[in-house]
């Protein structure tokens, strides 16, 4: 019974979350591991927290003014030992819990790679007003609002934004990491089991925010490699000029893919995000609405 | 060159109904209330009594009355978003376009946070500090209705920025390079930019003066740990006002300078760097959270300790875990943005100093515990609000330490679990406080209590709501829905946000009971007068004088030899014969004269806001002019006090019974 309220609790969270397919219903070892330490932080502070409510309610209800039986005790105002428990209750909490914010800290850094002796797949990402460009530069091409990766492969992903910052977000695979202009940020990942997971942007980005949404699509590498090949004989190259037009502002972008990327696009986006200097009225709805 | 700078006609959102709906009521309604007063032929009464008065208790109502229309305005807004997200799920758009819903989340942060939640807590500072120190008013009055009448400059803006042009939609933190005149080319940036700029300036005035009055102007024998620890919060909270406002301000003078004047603090060209805003902002950030809350912990601390007729366990100890939290709040900042990718030292290192500020507010939930251990508990609004708060801020700040621990951090940042947990610290223990405040000092202000039926029905509803409300909203983040969004695909999404918007719904029944027990009461107020000055059994010196106090507080300076001064007094005069009255040797006091510069200042600082906003720079310079001339005038003042004389001091005192002896 010791476990008896924070278990019913967790499972009562999971359960909830099990069918949803969000941060409690992982599908991968970075999501797995970092559920497992909002698990442990919340069971360590709930066996805190719920005495402290039940104790509060307790104590007010007992000590009520119409109860005679309880003991007045007006000049009861400090006691040593008591205030010694008053601080190191909550101080043997954080302690814990300060631990296991450390140590996940350095196991879980989004740089940190997922396997030594795997080689990862590399993708790179770019945020854009309102669709997420990926890069497969190995492979060579590209896709919009789109992620498909191969299942048990660590994934690498170096990412940027041509213009406002966005969050990479797939609450199923692992935690997010801002895209920012003229930075790189680094996240890894990696799908356990074939799936379909919805990603998004988690950081406010304007007009078409809503719809910055794409699937990851975790497939078998035979899968993986076939998409590859189907991706590589169709759809438009992905150049100077085709990355300028799709950086325009647009938004619910269905997904599509590049048949070939030009080399050092990333880089290039990274140190001249912004590639067309849009004239500011395109964005501007106060003078849409004039115009209207 | 057009006289009116960027300003025309198109700048009315004619073609928006629900715009005009909302700005078409709010014009009305303002026009009502103008002429009724007009009518009543009350415009003397309240120029004079009020919106020139230096008293700090006036000013302290007035900021708590502007609080309370603004819970009212973004409390609409808060309605309006819950109602969008509760039906814009799969395809549909709901009925807000993104355009208006980013305008509506924005100012819904920026006015609750800025003209709601901490105009509240100043406005309780200013009420009840000087009267707890025992003197006369606050070491600065002038420049106290200078701060009040700043913030209201503030508040006019963002509310005319609903009529005339737009509001920011770029979220309240206002975030480059979204915030940048590329991304955000109209004024609604503007607008929130200048509106915190000149409300800004009254609150670091606010935080000088307060922290004068505390550490200079305590009553003879009042030693720092003499105060009652809502001066100890209230001093906290104003270092914190001083030492983070300066940062606001430079920030927000940086964007500025990067929208108008072509700068590159934080735009990607010429080297600016956008997360140098996001640092800065939380820098401000953190301890503005504190800045909210702590008041709001002292006044549970008065609260409990009064209702349960004992003194507040662990004084010392409440000192410290104010004084901790004031440093401390300065030192956790980066956990607003783990996911920026700082390295596993970085995050590491502030997410454990995020928990160790849990520390000393852990203590202080013990502490209220054990004040109510071996009390006497009365159940009076003020306590089932601190209860209330007790129960919730503990999982508040449960959830705000998993938020600190980086990797859970990752999953759950910017999601609607991190807002579940900011409504749930910030509503649980500022928006509690304040009512609880409210409700306790209430009788002192005005001379009668509050209603304690609508109170309690009030406080039920607020109760059931917010958890209606917030809970559902930790499920959501739990589920991966991220803040911010105008409409969303996934359907599993909706019941649980429909059930955000019944709870909603209800707190908005807690807030017509407000309305319906401050109406109520007011009819009833001969019942329910106050004639003792002492409702509540109090124990700190606000209750030693008389409800309402005059304006000079005390007729003579009380001298404390303890802490619960009054209490103590109280004891005393149990024991021995009370001094009579008669035999009191009155002085003639001097009071500081009322000021119109507050006002004045104020009229010219929205004047000068407005034409900033619409680049019209001829008006600019003009509202600039108006405010140093009008300081200018004050400055050469001739007479800067009134005196009262001794007999008349004596007349009041005499006629009210209230007031231990000194």
């Amino acid at each position: 019974m010791r476990y008896g309220v924070p278990g019913i609790v967790l499972v009562a969270a999971m359960a909830l979350g099990g069918c949803s397919q969000g941060v409690l219903d992982p599908h991968g070892p970075i999501a797995s591991a970092e559920r497992q330490i909002l698990f442990n932080s919340l069971g360590i502070m709930l066996a805190i927290v719920i005495p402290t409510i039940v104790a509060t309610l307790g104590v007010a209800w007992w000590f009520r003014s119409s109860n005679r039986r309880a003991t007045y005790l007006p000049e009861f105002e400090y006691s040593g030992r008591l205030e010694l428990l008053v601080w190191s209750i909550p101080a043997m909490t954080v302690l814990l819990v300060g631990g296991v914010a450390w140590v996940g800290a350095h196991d879980l850094d989004p740089r940190k790679p997922i396997s030594p002796t795997v080689k990862p797949l590399a993708v790179q990402v770019v945020s854009l007003d309102w669709k997420w460009l990926f890069i497969y530069p190995e492979q060579g091409i590209a896709s919009v609002n789109h992620l498909t990766v191969p299942v048990g492969t660590p994934l690498s992903f170096e990412l940027t934004s041509s213009s406002v910052m966005n969050s990479f977000f797939v609450p199923q695979l692992g935690g997010q990491i801002y895209t920012m202009s003229g930075m790189a940020t680094r996240l890894q990942l990696q799908a356990d089991h074939p799936g379909s997971y919805p990603g998004l942007s988690a950081n406010f980005s304007g007009g078409g925010f809503a719809d910055m949404r794409f699937k990851v699509d975790a497939v078998p590498a035979a899968q993986f490699a076939q998409w590859v090949t189907a991706a590589r004989n169709s759809g438009p190259a992905l150049d100077k000029a085709t990355y300028a037009d799709l950086a325009k502002p647009s938004q619910a972008v269905a997904p599509f893919t590049y048949r070939s990327v030009a080399s050092g696009l990333f880089q290039q986006i990274l140190s001249s995000p912004l590639p067309t200097s849009l004239p500011s009225a395109q964005r501007d709805s106060t003078s849409q609405r004039a115009e209207q | 060159m057009n006289l009116l700078g960027n300003l025309d006609w198109s700048a009315i959102p004619f073609d928006q109904p629900i715009i005009m709906g909302a700005s078409g009521m709010m014009v009305v309604g303002i026009g009502l209330v103008l002429g009724w007063v007009t009518l009543k032929g009350w415009w003397p009464y309240l120029w004079r009594e009020w919106l020139t008065s230096v008293d700090h208790k006036r000013i302290g109502v007035m900021y708590c009355v502007l609080a309370l229309i603004m819970l009212l305005r973004g409390f609409a807004d808060a309605i309006m978003m819950r109602a969008q997200q509760a039906v814009a799920a799969g395809g549909a758009q709901g009925y807000l376009p993104p355009e208006h819903f980013n305008q509506i989340f924005s100012a819904h942060g920026t006015i609750m946070i800025f003209f709601m939640a901490m105009p509240f807590m100043i406005g309780l500072m200013n009420f009840a500090v000087p009267l707890q120190l025992g003197i006369r008013d606050v070491a600065f009055p002038t420049l106290n209705s200078v701060s009040l009448w700043l913030t209201a400059s503030g508040i006019l803006l963002t509310n005319i920025s609903l009529v005339v042009g737009e509001f920011a939609k770029t979220g309240w933190v206002a975030y480059p390079p979204l915030s940048e005149l590329q991304f955000s080319p109209g004024v609604g940036v503007d607008y929130y930019l200048w509106a915190l700029q000149i409300s800004g300036l009254g609150t670091l005035l606010t935080g000088i003066n307060f922290v004068t009055t505390i550490l200079k102007m305590r009553a003879p024998g009042m030693g720092y740990m003499r105060m009652p620890v809502f001066c100890w919060t209230a001093l906290a909270t104003n270092l914190l006002i001083v030492a983070a406002f300066p940062v606001l301000t430079a920030t927000f003078a940086m964007l500025l300078l990067d929208r108008y004047l072509g700068f590159h603090f934080f735009t990607f060209e010429g080297q600016g760097n956008q997360m140098m805003y996001v640092n800065l902002f939380w820098v401000w950030g953190h301890p503005e959270v504190y800045i909210l809350v702590l008041p709001a912990f002292g006044v549970f601390s008065e609260v409990i300790s009064t209702f349960s007729g004992k003194p507040l366990f662990g004084y010392r100890s409440m000192v410290a875990a104010t004084m901790a939290i004031c440093v401390l709040s300065f030192l956790v900042w980066l956990h607003h943005f783990f996911t920026m990718g700082a390295g596993a030292d970085v995050n590491g290192f502030f997410g454990v100093m995020t928990m160790i500020i849990a520390v000393p507010t852990g203590v202080k939930i013990f502490n209220w515990l054990f004040t109510m251990w071996g009390g006497r508990v009365r159940f009076t609004v003020p306590v089932l609000w601190s209860l209330g708060f007790m129960v919730t801020f503990v999982i508040g700040g449960m959830t705000g330490v998993l938020l600190a621990v980086p990797p859970a951090d990752f999953q759950l940042h910017n999601s609607l679990f991190l807002v579940a947990h900011f409504h749930n610290v910030i509503i649980g223990g500022t928006v509690f406080g304040a009512m609880a405040g409210y409700n306790y000092w209430f009788p002192k202000a005005f001379g009668f209590t509050l209603d304690e039926r609508w109170g309690k029905a009030s406080f039920w509803c607020w109760l059931t709501g917010f958890y209606l409300a917030f809970m559902p909203l930790y499920v959501l983040g739990l589920m991966g829905m991220t803040r911010r969004m105008q409409h969303y695909d996934d359907p599993s999404w909706r019941p649980w946000l429909v059930l955000a918007a019944l709870g909603a719904l209800v707190i908005m029944i807690g807030i017509a009971c407000q309305i319906v027990q401050l109406a109520v009461s007011i009819r009833t107020r001969d019942e329910r007068r106050d004639v003792t000055g002492d409702p509540w059994n109090g124990r700190t010196l606000e209750w030693a004088t008389a409800s309402p106090p005059p304006a000079w507080n005390f007729a003579l300076l009380p001298h404390v030899s303890g802490m619960d001064a009054f209490w103590r007094w109280k004891e005393s005069a149990r024991a021995e014969q009370p001094v009579a009255k008669d035999g009191r040797d009155y002085e003639a006091i001097e009071m500081p004269k009322n000021s119109a510069t507050g006002f004045v200042t104020a009229f010219f600082a929205v004047v000068t806001g407005f034409a900033l906003i619409w680049h019209i720079w001829w008006m600019a310079a003009l509202g600039v002019f108006g405010a140093f001339v009008t300081i200018l005038v004050f400055a050469f003042r001739e007479h800067e006090e009134v005196e009262i004389p001794a007999s008349r001091i004596a007349e009041i005192d005499r006629a009210h019974p209230a007031g231990a002896v000194s």
